[in-house]
């Protein structure tokens, strides 16, 4: 067969038009992502920035220098690595188990489904209020939680405005719950996209149930854990909903603050106003993210569960 | 070991909410598979064969009739206990791990004194590999291997505890058609070598009949008929039986008997031997094996002219006939003949051992020759002897089988 030959100016053309049809795109997309990414970017430089005359005195790493020296945020850095750590391996753990137990009920399985799913659509300050109420406990009041602790002999705790464990305790479950709706979703679905036929063969050779899951059903969504585990990294960095709906706005009073927190604090709060601080710490969030997020990818490679 | 199924029954509740009835999906299955023998269930999609083998496995627990593993009630044994081997139709090889320890893995699930050390178990896989000829794929994933080698993987993962049965689903349905041929003779060769009792589902009536010692034809959860492949094509017991194994399918027409002769529309075709049905005209369906077409100049059977097709190996003649009620009727015959493809209409004579009749009514098998002993000749069909004139000495003798009877009682010997 004879080559044909593309004519130069065609092929100009056709390049052109793909770009048009880009376009819509790229104008957003550049308009509302690249450029207040880059923006961000530039603010972290910029020292002394004056938002109300939009002028700056030079460009360093003094914002950087602050941030990192400044207590409030290295207590919201503390505050959220223990987040972190404790409520992405719990509420994944959990949500699979849940996930395998629905999976293997057959009578009201639908029911179950709705139950647990229900917290994904509700609005999180109403449900940070419903805990708050829960955990409360003022000189005239206990909440429903000390109640329950009173009821079993224990001593009643104030889970809101009380010690630092109890705060950090109550923020813990009250993410796990509310992240947990999304990843049984997820997990169900993969477990029941684990094909039949694997079971039964695992069955006839006389695998028991513990390898069955340990050998066959957990390589097989182990994509789908890893995209859990990804993904509550990235969400619990950037918690702070949270802790306002069950702390109030004036989180560093509590010893409660986050680092999307500070940032907001930094722009928005009674300390307000410093643009180029809150940038700073937002670039700093956005490297922890993306080295913890590459540090999980690369042992989602290697692990072969 | 011996596989007697006894009253074999399942059923399934109806799935639709407003109709509850009941599906059987295997009725009243009474069959004893003899020690290493290689049976194919066959039948049509949702005839109850998959059910029945899943039923033989264990992962389906009967809801009537027993099944027996030599002397042994294994009815009630949950699969693993059972000591069978089953090969799924889709394989399910574990994607995730590599050939070998696909093999390995039912080892590995033995506990207390059965279990072999590391050594062992890796031996033993090797030594199934070797059977099924991919002990160089080891290493592979199971994404990685061709179908045909994912179904020897799958055979030998069946066959690393040496079950005392051998289950296959639809062995060859996943795979291309020059490797379907193949395969088949591989599973004929592995069955040889392991002497395992091994039972195979399938639909493809070619696959069953060309590498089992026996087959059963099944539908509607009912059994239907079960003997030697050749036996059961020879002698189909009813209308189905006989639609269902050859290919091309067997011709069906609309035939009448009359005065101890066979007519297909106006044509009188074949002499009836003996206890003809009298004066009285009886309407039957006459169904004719491509094969059991003569090409002759006088013959009795005169049909319109299609089509030709060469194949090579023989010559397919396509034509049609008002009395015929499977769409055109296809005939094969050898290559010596020549067909004078510009004529209107062919003329044939029939072979009588490829001719059976069939009520119109129950569709059954109407036989003649036992009772007025023509069957001598050795002809299963039972129509034998009256147009012996007709028939070349060299194919009625190609025809001869075993005797009829035997076959539809369900055991081979």
């Amino acid at each position: 067969m004879e080559k044909k030959r593309v004519p130069l100016g065609k092929l100009k053309n056709s390049g052109l038009k793909g770009w048009l049809y880009l376009l819509p795109a790229i104008v957003f997309l550049g308009a509302f992502m690249v450029y207040p990414l880059i923006d961000v970017f530039v603010y972290s430089f910029e020292e002394g920035y004056n938002s109300a005359s939009q002028t700056y005195f030079g460009v360093g790493l003094y914002n950087y220098s602050y941030v990192l020296r400044d207590p409030y945020f290295l207590q919201a850095v503390f505050n959220t690595f223990l987040l972190v750590i404790i409520t992405v391996p719990l509420s994944t753990g959990i949500a699979l188990l849940i996930s395998v137990g629905l999976s293997s009920i057959t009578p009201l399985r639908n029911l179950f489904q709705t139950v647990y799913f229900l917290p994904y659509v509700t609005n999180t300050l109403a449900v940070g209020l419903v805990f708050m109420i829960l955990f409360k406990k003022t000189p005239y009041s206990d909440g429903l939680i000390n109640l329950l602790i009173q009821w079993f002999g224990g001593e009643s705790v104030d889970f809101i405005d009380g010690p630092y464990w109890a705060k950090m305790f109550v923020l813990c479950f009250y993410t796990i719950w509310v992240v947990m709706p999304f990843k049984i979703l997820i997990l169900t679905s993969a477990l029941s996209s684990v094909d039949r036929q694997y079971y039964n063969a695992a069955r006839v050779d006389g695998t028991s149930p513990f390898r069955i899951f340990r050998r066959i059903t957990l390589p097989l969504i182990s994509p789908m854990i890893f995209y859990l585990i990804i993904t509550g990294f990235i969400g619990a960095f950037k918690a702070y909903s949270d802790a306002v709906a069950l702390f109030g706005t004036n989180l560093n009073a509590a010893e409660m603050n986050t680092i999307v927190g500070y940032v907001y604090d930094m722009l928005y709060g009674d300390s307000g106003g410093y643009p180029s601080f809150a940038s700073a710490a937002a670039i700093l969030l956005f490297a922890i993210v993306l080295t913890i997020t590459c540090i999980n990818l690369l042992v989602s490679k290697k692990i072969k569960i | 070991m011996k596989v007697i199924l006894q009253n074999l029954t399942k059923k399934f509740p109806g799935r639709d909410r407003k109709r509850r009835e009941e599906v059987i999906a295997v009725n009243d299955f009474n069959f004893e598979i003899p020690d290493g023998k290689l049976i194919g269930l066959l039948g049509p999609s949702g005839c109850g064969k998959s059910t029945t083998l899943h039923l033989i496995s264990g992962l389906q627990k009967p809801t009537g009739g027993r099944i027996f593993f030599g002397e042994d009630d294994v009815t009630d044994l949950p699969p693993e206990n059972r000591g069978i081997g089953l090969v799924f139709q889709n394989y399910a090889l574990y994607p995730h791990l590599t050939v070998r320890q696909n093999i390995i893995f039912p080892l590995e699930n033995l506990k207390g004194k059965e279990r072999l050390s590391r050594d062992e178990m890796l031996e033993k896989a090797l030594e199934a590999a070797r059977l099924v000829q991919i002990e160089e794929l080891m290493d592979r994933r199971p994404g990685e291997l061709s179908g045909g080698q994912q179904q020897r993987v799958a055979i030998a993962r069946a066959l690393v505890k040496r079950p005392k049965v051998l289950l296959l689903d639809e062995p060859l349905s996943n795979l291309d058609a020059r490797l379907r041929l193949q395969t088949r003779e591989e599973i004929r060769r592995i069955q040889r070598e392991t002497k395992i009792t091994t039972i195979f589902v399938t639909h493809d009536q070619e696959e069953a009949m060309s590498i089992s010692d026996g087959i059963v034809v099944m539908k509607d959860g009912v059994v239907q008929q079960i003997g030697r492949p050749q036996e059961v094509y020879d002698d189909p017991v009813n209308l189905f039986v006989a639609r269902f194994l050859g290919t091309p399918p067997i011709n069906v027409f609309y035939g009448r008997l009359q005065e101890n002769r066979l007519y297909i529309g106006e044509d009188a075709v074949m002499e009836i031997p003996g206890n003809g049905p009298g004066p009285d005209s009886r309407e039957v369906y006459a169904a004719i094996r491509p094969e059991g077409f003569l090409l002759r100049e006088d013959g009795p059977l005169c049909c319109r002219l299609e089509g030709v097709e060469v194949m090579g190996r023989d010559i397919s003649v396509i034509s049609g006939n008002n009395a015929c009620c499977s769409g055109t009727i296809r005939s094969i015959i050898g290559t010596e003949n020549r067909v004078n493809t510009g004529a209107e209409s062919v003329r044939f004579a029939l072979m009588p051992g490829k001719v059976f009749l069939f009520d119109r009514e129950t569709e059954e098998r109407i036989r003649f020759g036992e009772v007025s002993g023509a069957a001598s000749g050795g002809v299963p069909g039972g129509i034998s002897g009256a147009v012996s004139g007709k028939i070349p000495g060299g194919i009625s003798g190609a025809v001869s089988g075993g005797s009829s009877g035997e076959a539809a009682r369900g055991s081979l010997d």
